[in-house]
């Protein structure tokens, strides 16, 4: 009986150690969005990061309300989110500083036959319209992310509401899964243009697409303010910030996609000013 | 269905092939709730003893609380234990958010109330007239304690599964505080919904057949342990 609970004494206290020492090490703690993850630029920057600096890099994938909501409670050191209106107010309450780095172009995107005639319209809100005046099928991500956003915003511009509507359907799930969904369903849905090239190919439907370069999808990088919280690690969250500006990087993000795109997947924000 | 035969396949290459993520994952996923479960019985043995063989005023009340644990929804359990250890949580500076530990303690809290609900009914239902026999003997209760033990050892192993297999496939705690970090705190289940979230639907299948697959050989060779015991009683 005495050996089981010196045992578990032991032991327990070996637990309690070690969690402390998992504090010790040089952590930074970054926040960042779907997108991000599933174009597999998220493992290559942590890999390339780690080495160059020694830090050990953890990355949250959330959305960017969330992500962002994270970084007004201090509980990451730095993100990267692509919601520019809201990442703006995030920066005028002094939550911290933005560096747009990288961009890619939103897409309208729907089935190969266009039962509405979207692909010859003018811009986006042109094709909005016609959706909603054919009642064709459109699936919305629904979930406040950097890209439903936009979506709001241009059926705002033209002054429809489709929420009630029953050709407009909020899928409440990733940019990958809302895609599938309409591709299946042969609707309309507004997209990144990195996460249509990836999909598109295996998702066995024939899409086609509408570009409007009015609508850019813009990647910002921010460092969450050390003055705020005195926990933030300033010195990471810079490093990691100075780090997605280097060569070594814009090369990665002029290769990643090209394989299978016209044009890669996250442009560097450099080229466009 | 394609797709589910697709999944089949994708596991097949991917056990075989020993994908080097995959078999990391998959020891992983191992390792963090076989330590939450041991964790669990150990604890959990301990307080369905405890509510069997001592009654005080309460004590239904508490035990209905361990029946409800039983049920608890993992997500909240996570959501709980990140606003402990949030930087801005009264645990913060121990910065054991997303960190296989946290995971561990989500998982221990999880299974704990399972295995401490089945053992409490197993012992329970212990005939009434063998504990009266066993104490008339002059046993100390540890010793009580110990004989019980060992005649609701089925119903032990039975609970000690049932704890396993809930913190095995448990996804909401372990994403919320283990953050599915690639190469640090992804198990199984995170990479289930990181796939299906990518739209990689055969690679989600694969895995969730992975882990099918380590459940039933888990299990599999607990229930041989218990099934033997049970042939040598009748």
């Amino acid at each position: 009986m005495l050996v089981i609970f010196r045992f578990v004494l032991f032991s327990s206290l070996i637990f309690l150690c070690s969690c402390l020492l998992a504090a010790e090490r040089k952590v930074v703690l970054l926040a960042t969005t779907t997108s991000i993850q599933d174009s597999g630029l998220l493992d290559k920057l942590v890999l390339l990061f780690e080495e160059r600096s020694g830090y050990l890099l953890k990355a949250v994938v959330v959305g960017s309300g969330q992500a962002l909501a994270l970084g007004r409670k201090g509980e990451v050191d730095v993100l990267i989110s692509h919601s520019p209106e809201e990442e703006k107010s995030f920066v005028d309450s002094g939550y911290g500083r933005r560096r747009p780095f990288a961009y890619n172009y939103y897409l309208l995107v729907g089935p190969k036959e266009d039962p509405c005639s979207i692909y010859k319209a003018k811009n986006a809100e042109q094709a909005l319209k016609r959706i909603a005046e054919g009642k064709c099928p459109f699936f919305s991500r629904g979930d406040n992310s950097g890209t439903h956003l936009v979506e709001k915003k241009l059926w705002k511009k033209i002054g429809i509401d489709p929420v009630k509507e029953k050709w407009y359907q909020e899928t409440g799930q990733g940019m990958a899964a809302t895609l599938k969904i309409a591709l299946e369903k042969k609707g309309y849905t507004l997209c990144d243009s990195a996460t249509y090239c990836r999909v598109r190919g295996f998702s066995g439907f024939e899409s086609s697409h509408i570009v409007d370069r009015r609508l850019r999808n813009i990647y910002s990088v921010i460092e969450v303010n050390p003055q705020k919280f005195k926990w933030v690690n300033e010195k990471g969250a810079n490093e990691f910030s100075k780090f997605l500006f280097s060569d070594e990087v814009g090369a990665l993000l002029w290769k990643l996609g090209k394989e299978k795109c016209s044009f890669p997947f996250f442009i560097p924000y450099e080229r466009w000013k | 269905m394609e797709i589910v035969l697709e999944g089949i396949k994708k596991a097949f290459f991917l056990l075989f092939s020993l994908d080097e993520e995959i078999v990391g994952i998959t020891l992983f996923s191992i390792k963090i709730s076989g330590i939450a479960t041991i964790i669990s019985v150990f604890i959990g043995i301990i307080i369905g003893f405890f509510l069997a063989l001592f009654h005080f005023p309460g004590r239904q009340i508490l035990v209905a609380l361990l029946n409800t644990g039983m049920g608890a929804p993992p997500v909240v359990v996570g959501l709980v234990i990140c606003l402990f250890f949030w930087r801005n949580g009264p645990f913060g500076f121990l910065g054991m958010l997303y960190t296989p530990y946290a995971m561990i303690i989500a998982q221990a809290l999880i299974a704990t109330p399972i295995v401490a609900g089945i053992s409490l009914a197993a012992i329970q239902n212990i005939p009434e007239k063998l504990k009266k026999q066993i104490m008339a003997l002059g046993v100390t209760k540890i010793q009580l304690a110990f004989f019980l033990l060992r005649e609701a050892k089925l119903s032990i192993l039975a609970a000690s599964m049932a704890g396993f297999g809930g913190v095995i496939s448990e996804v909401g705690a372990s994403m919320m505080v283990g953050g599915n970090i690639k190469g640090y705190t992804r198990v199984l289940t995170t990479a289930i919904v990181l796939e299906t979230n990518k739209g990689n639907f055969e690679v989600a299948l694969a895995l969730g057949f992975i882990l099918f697959l380590l459940t039933f050989a888990i299990n599999q060779a607990l229930t041989a342990i218990q099934q033997r015991e049970s042939k040598n009683r009748w």
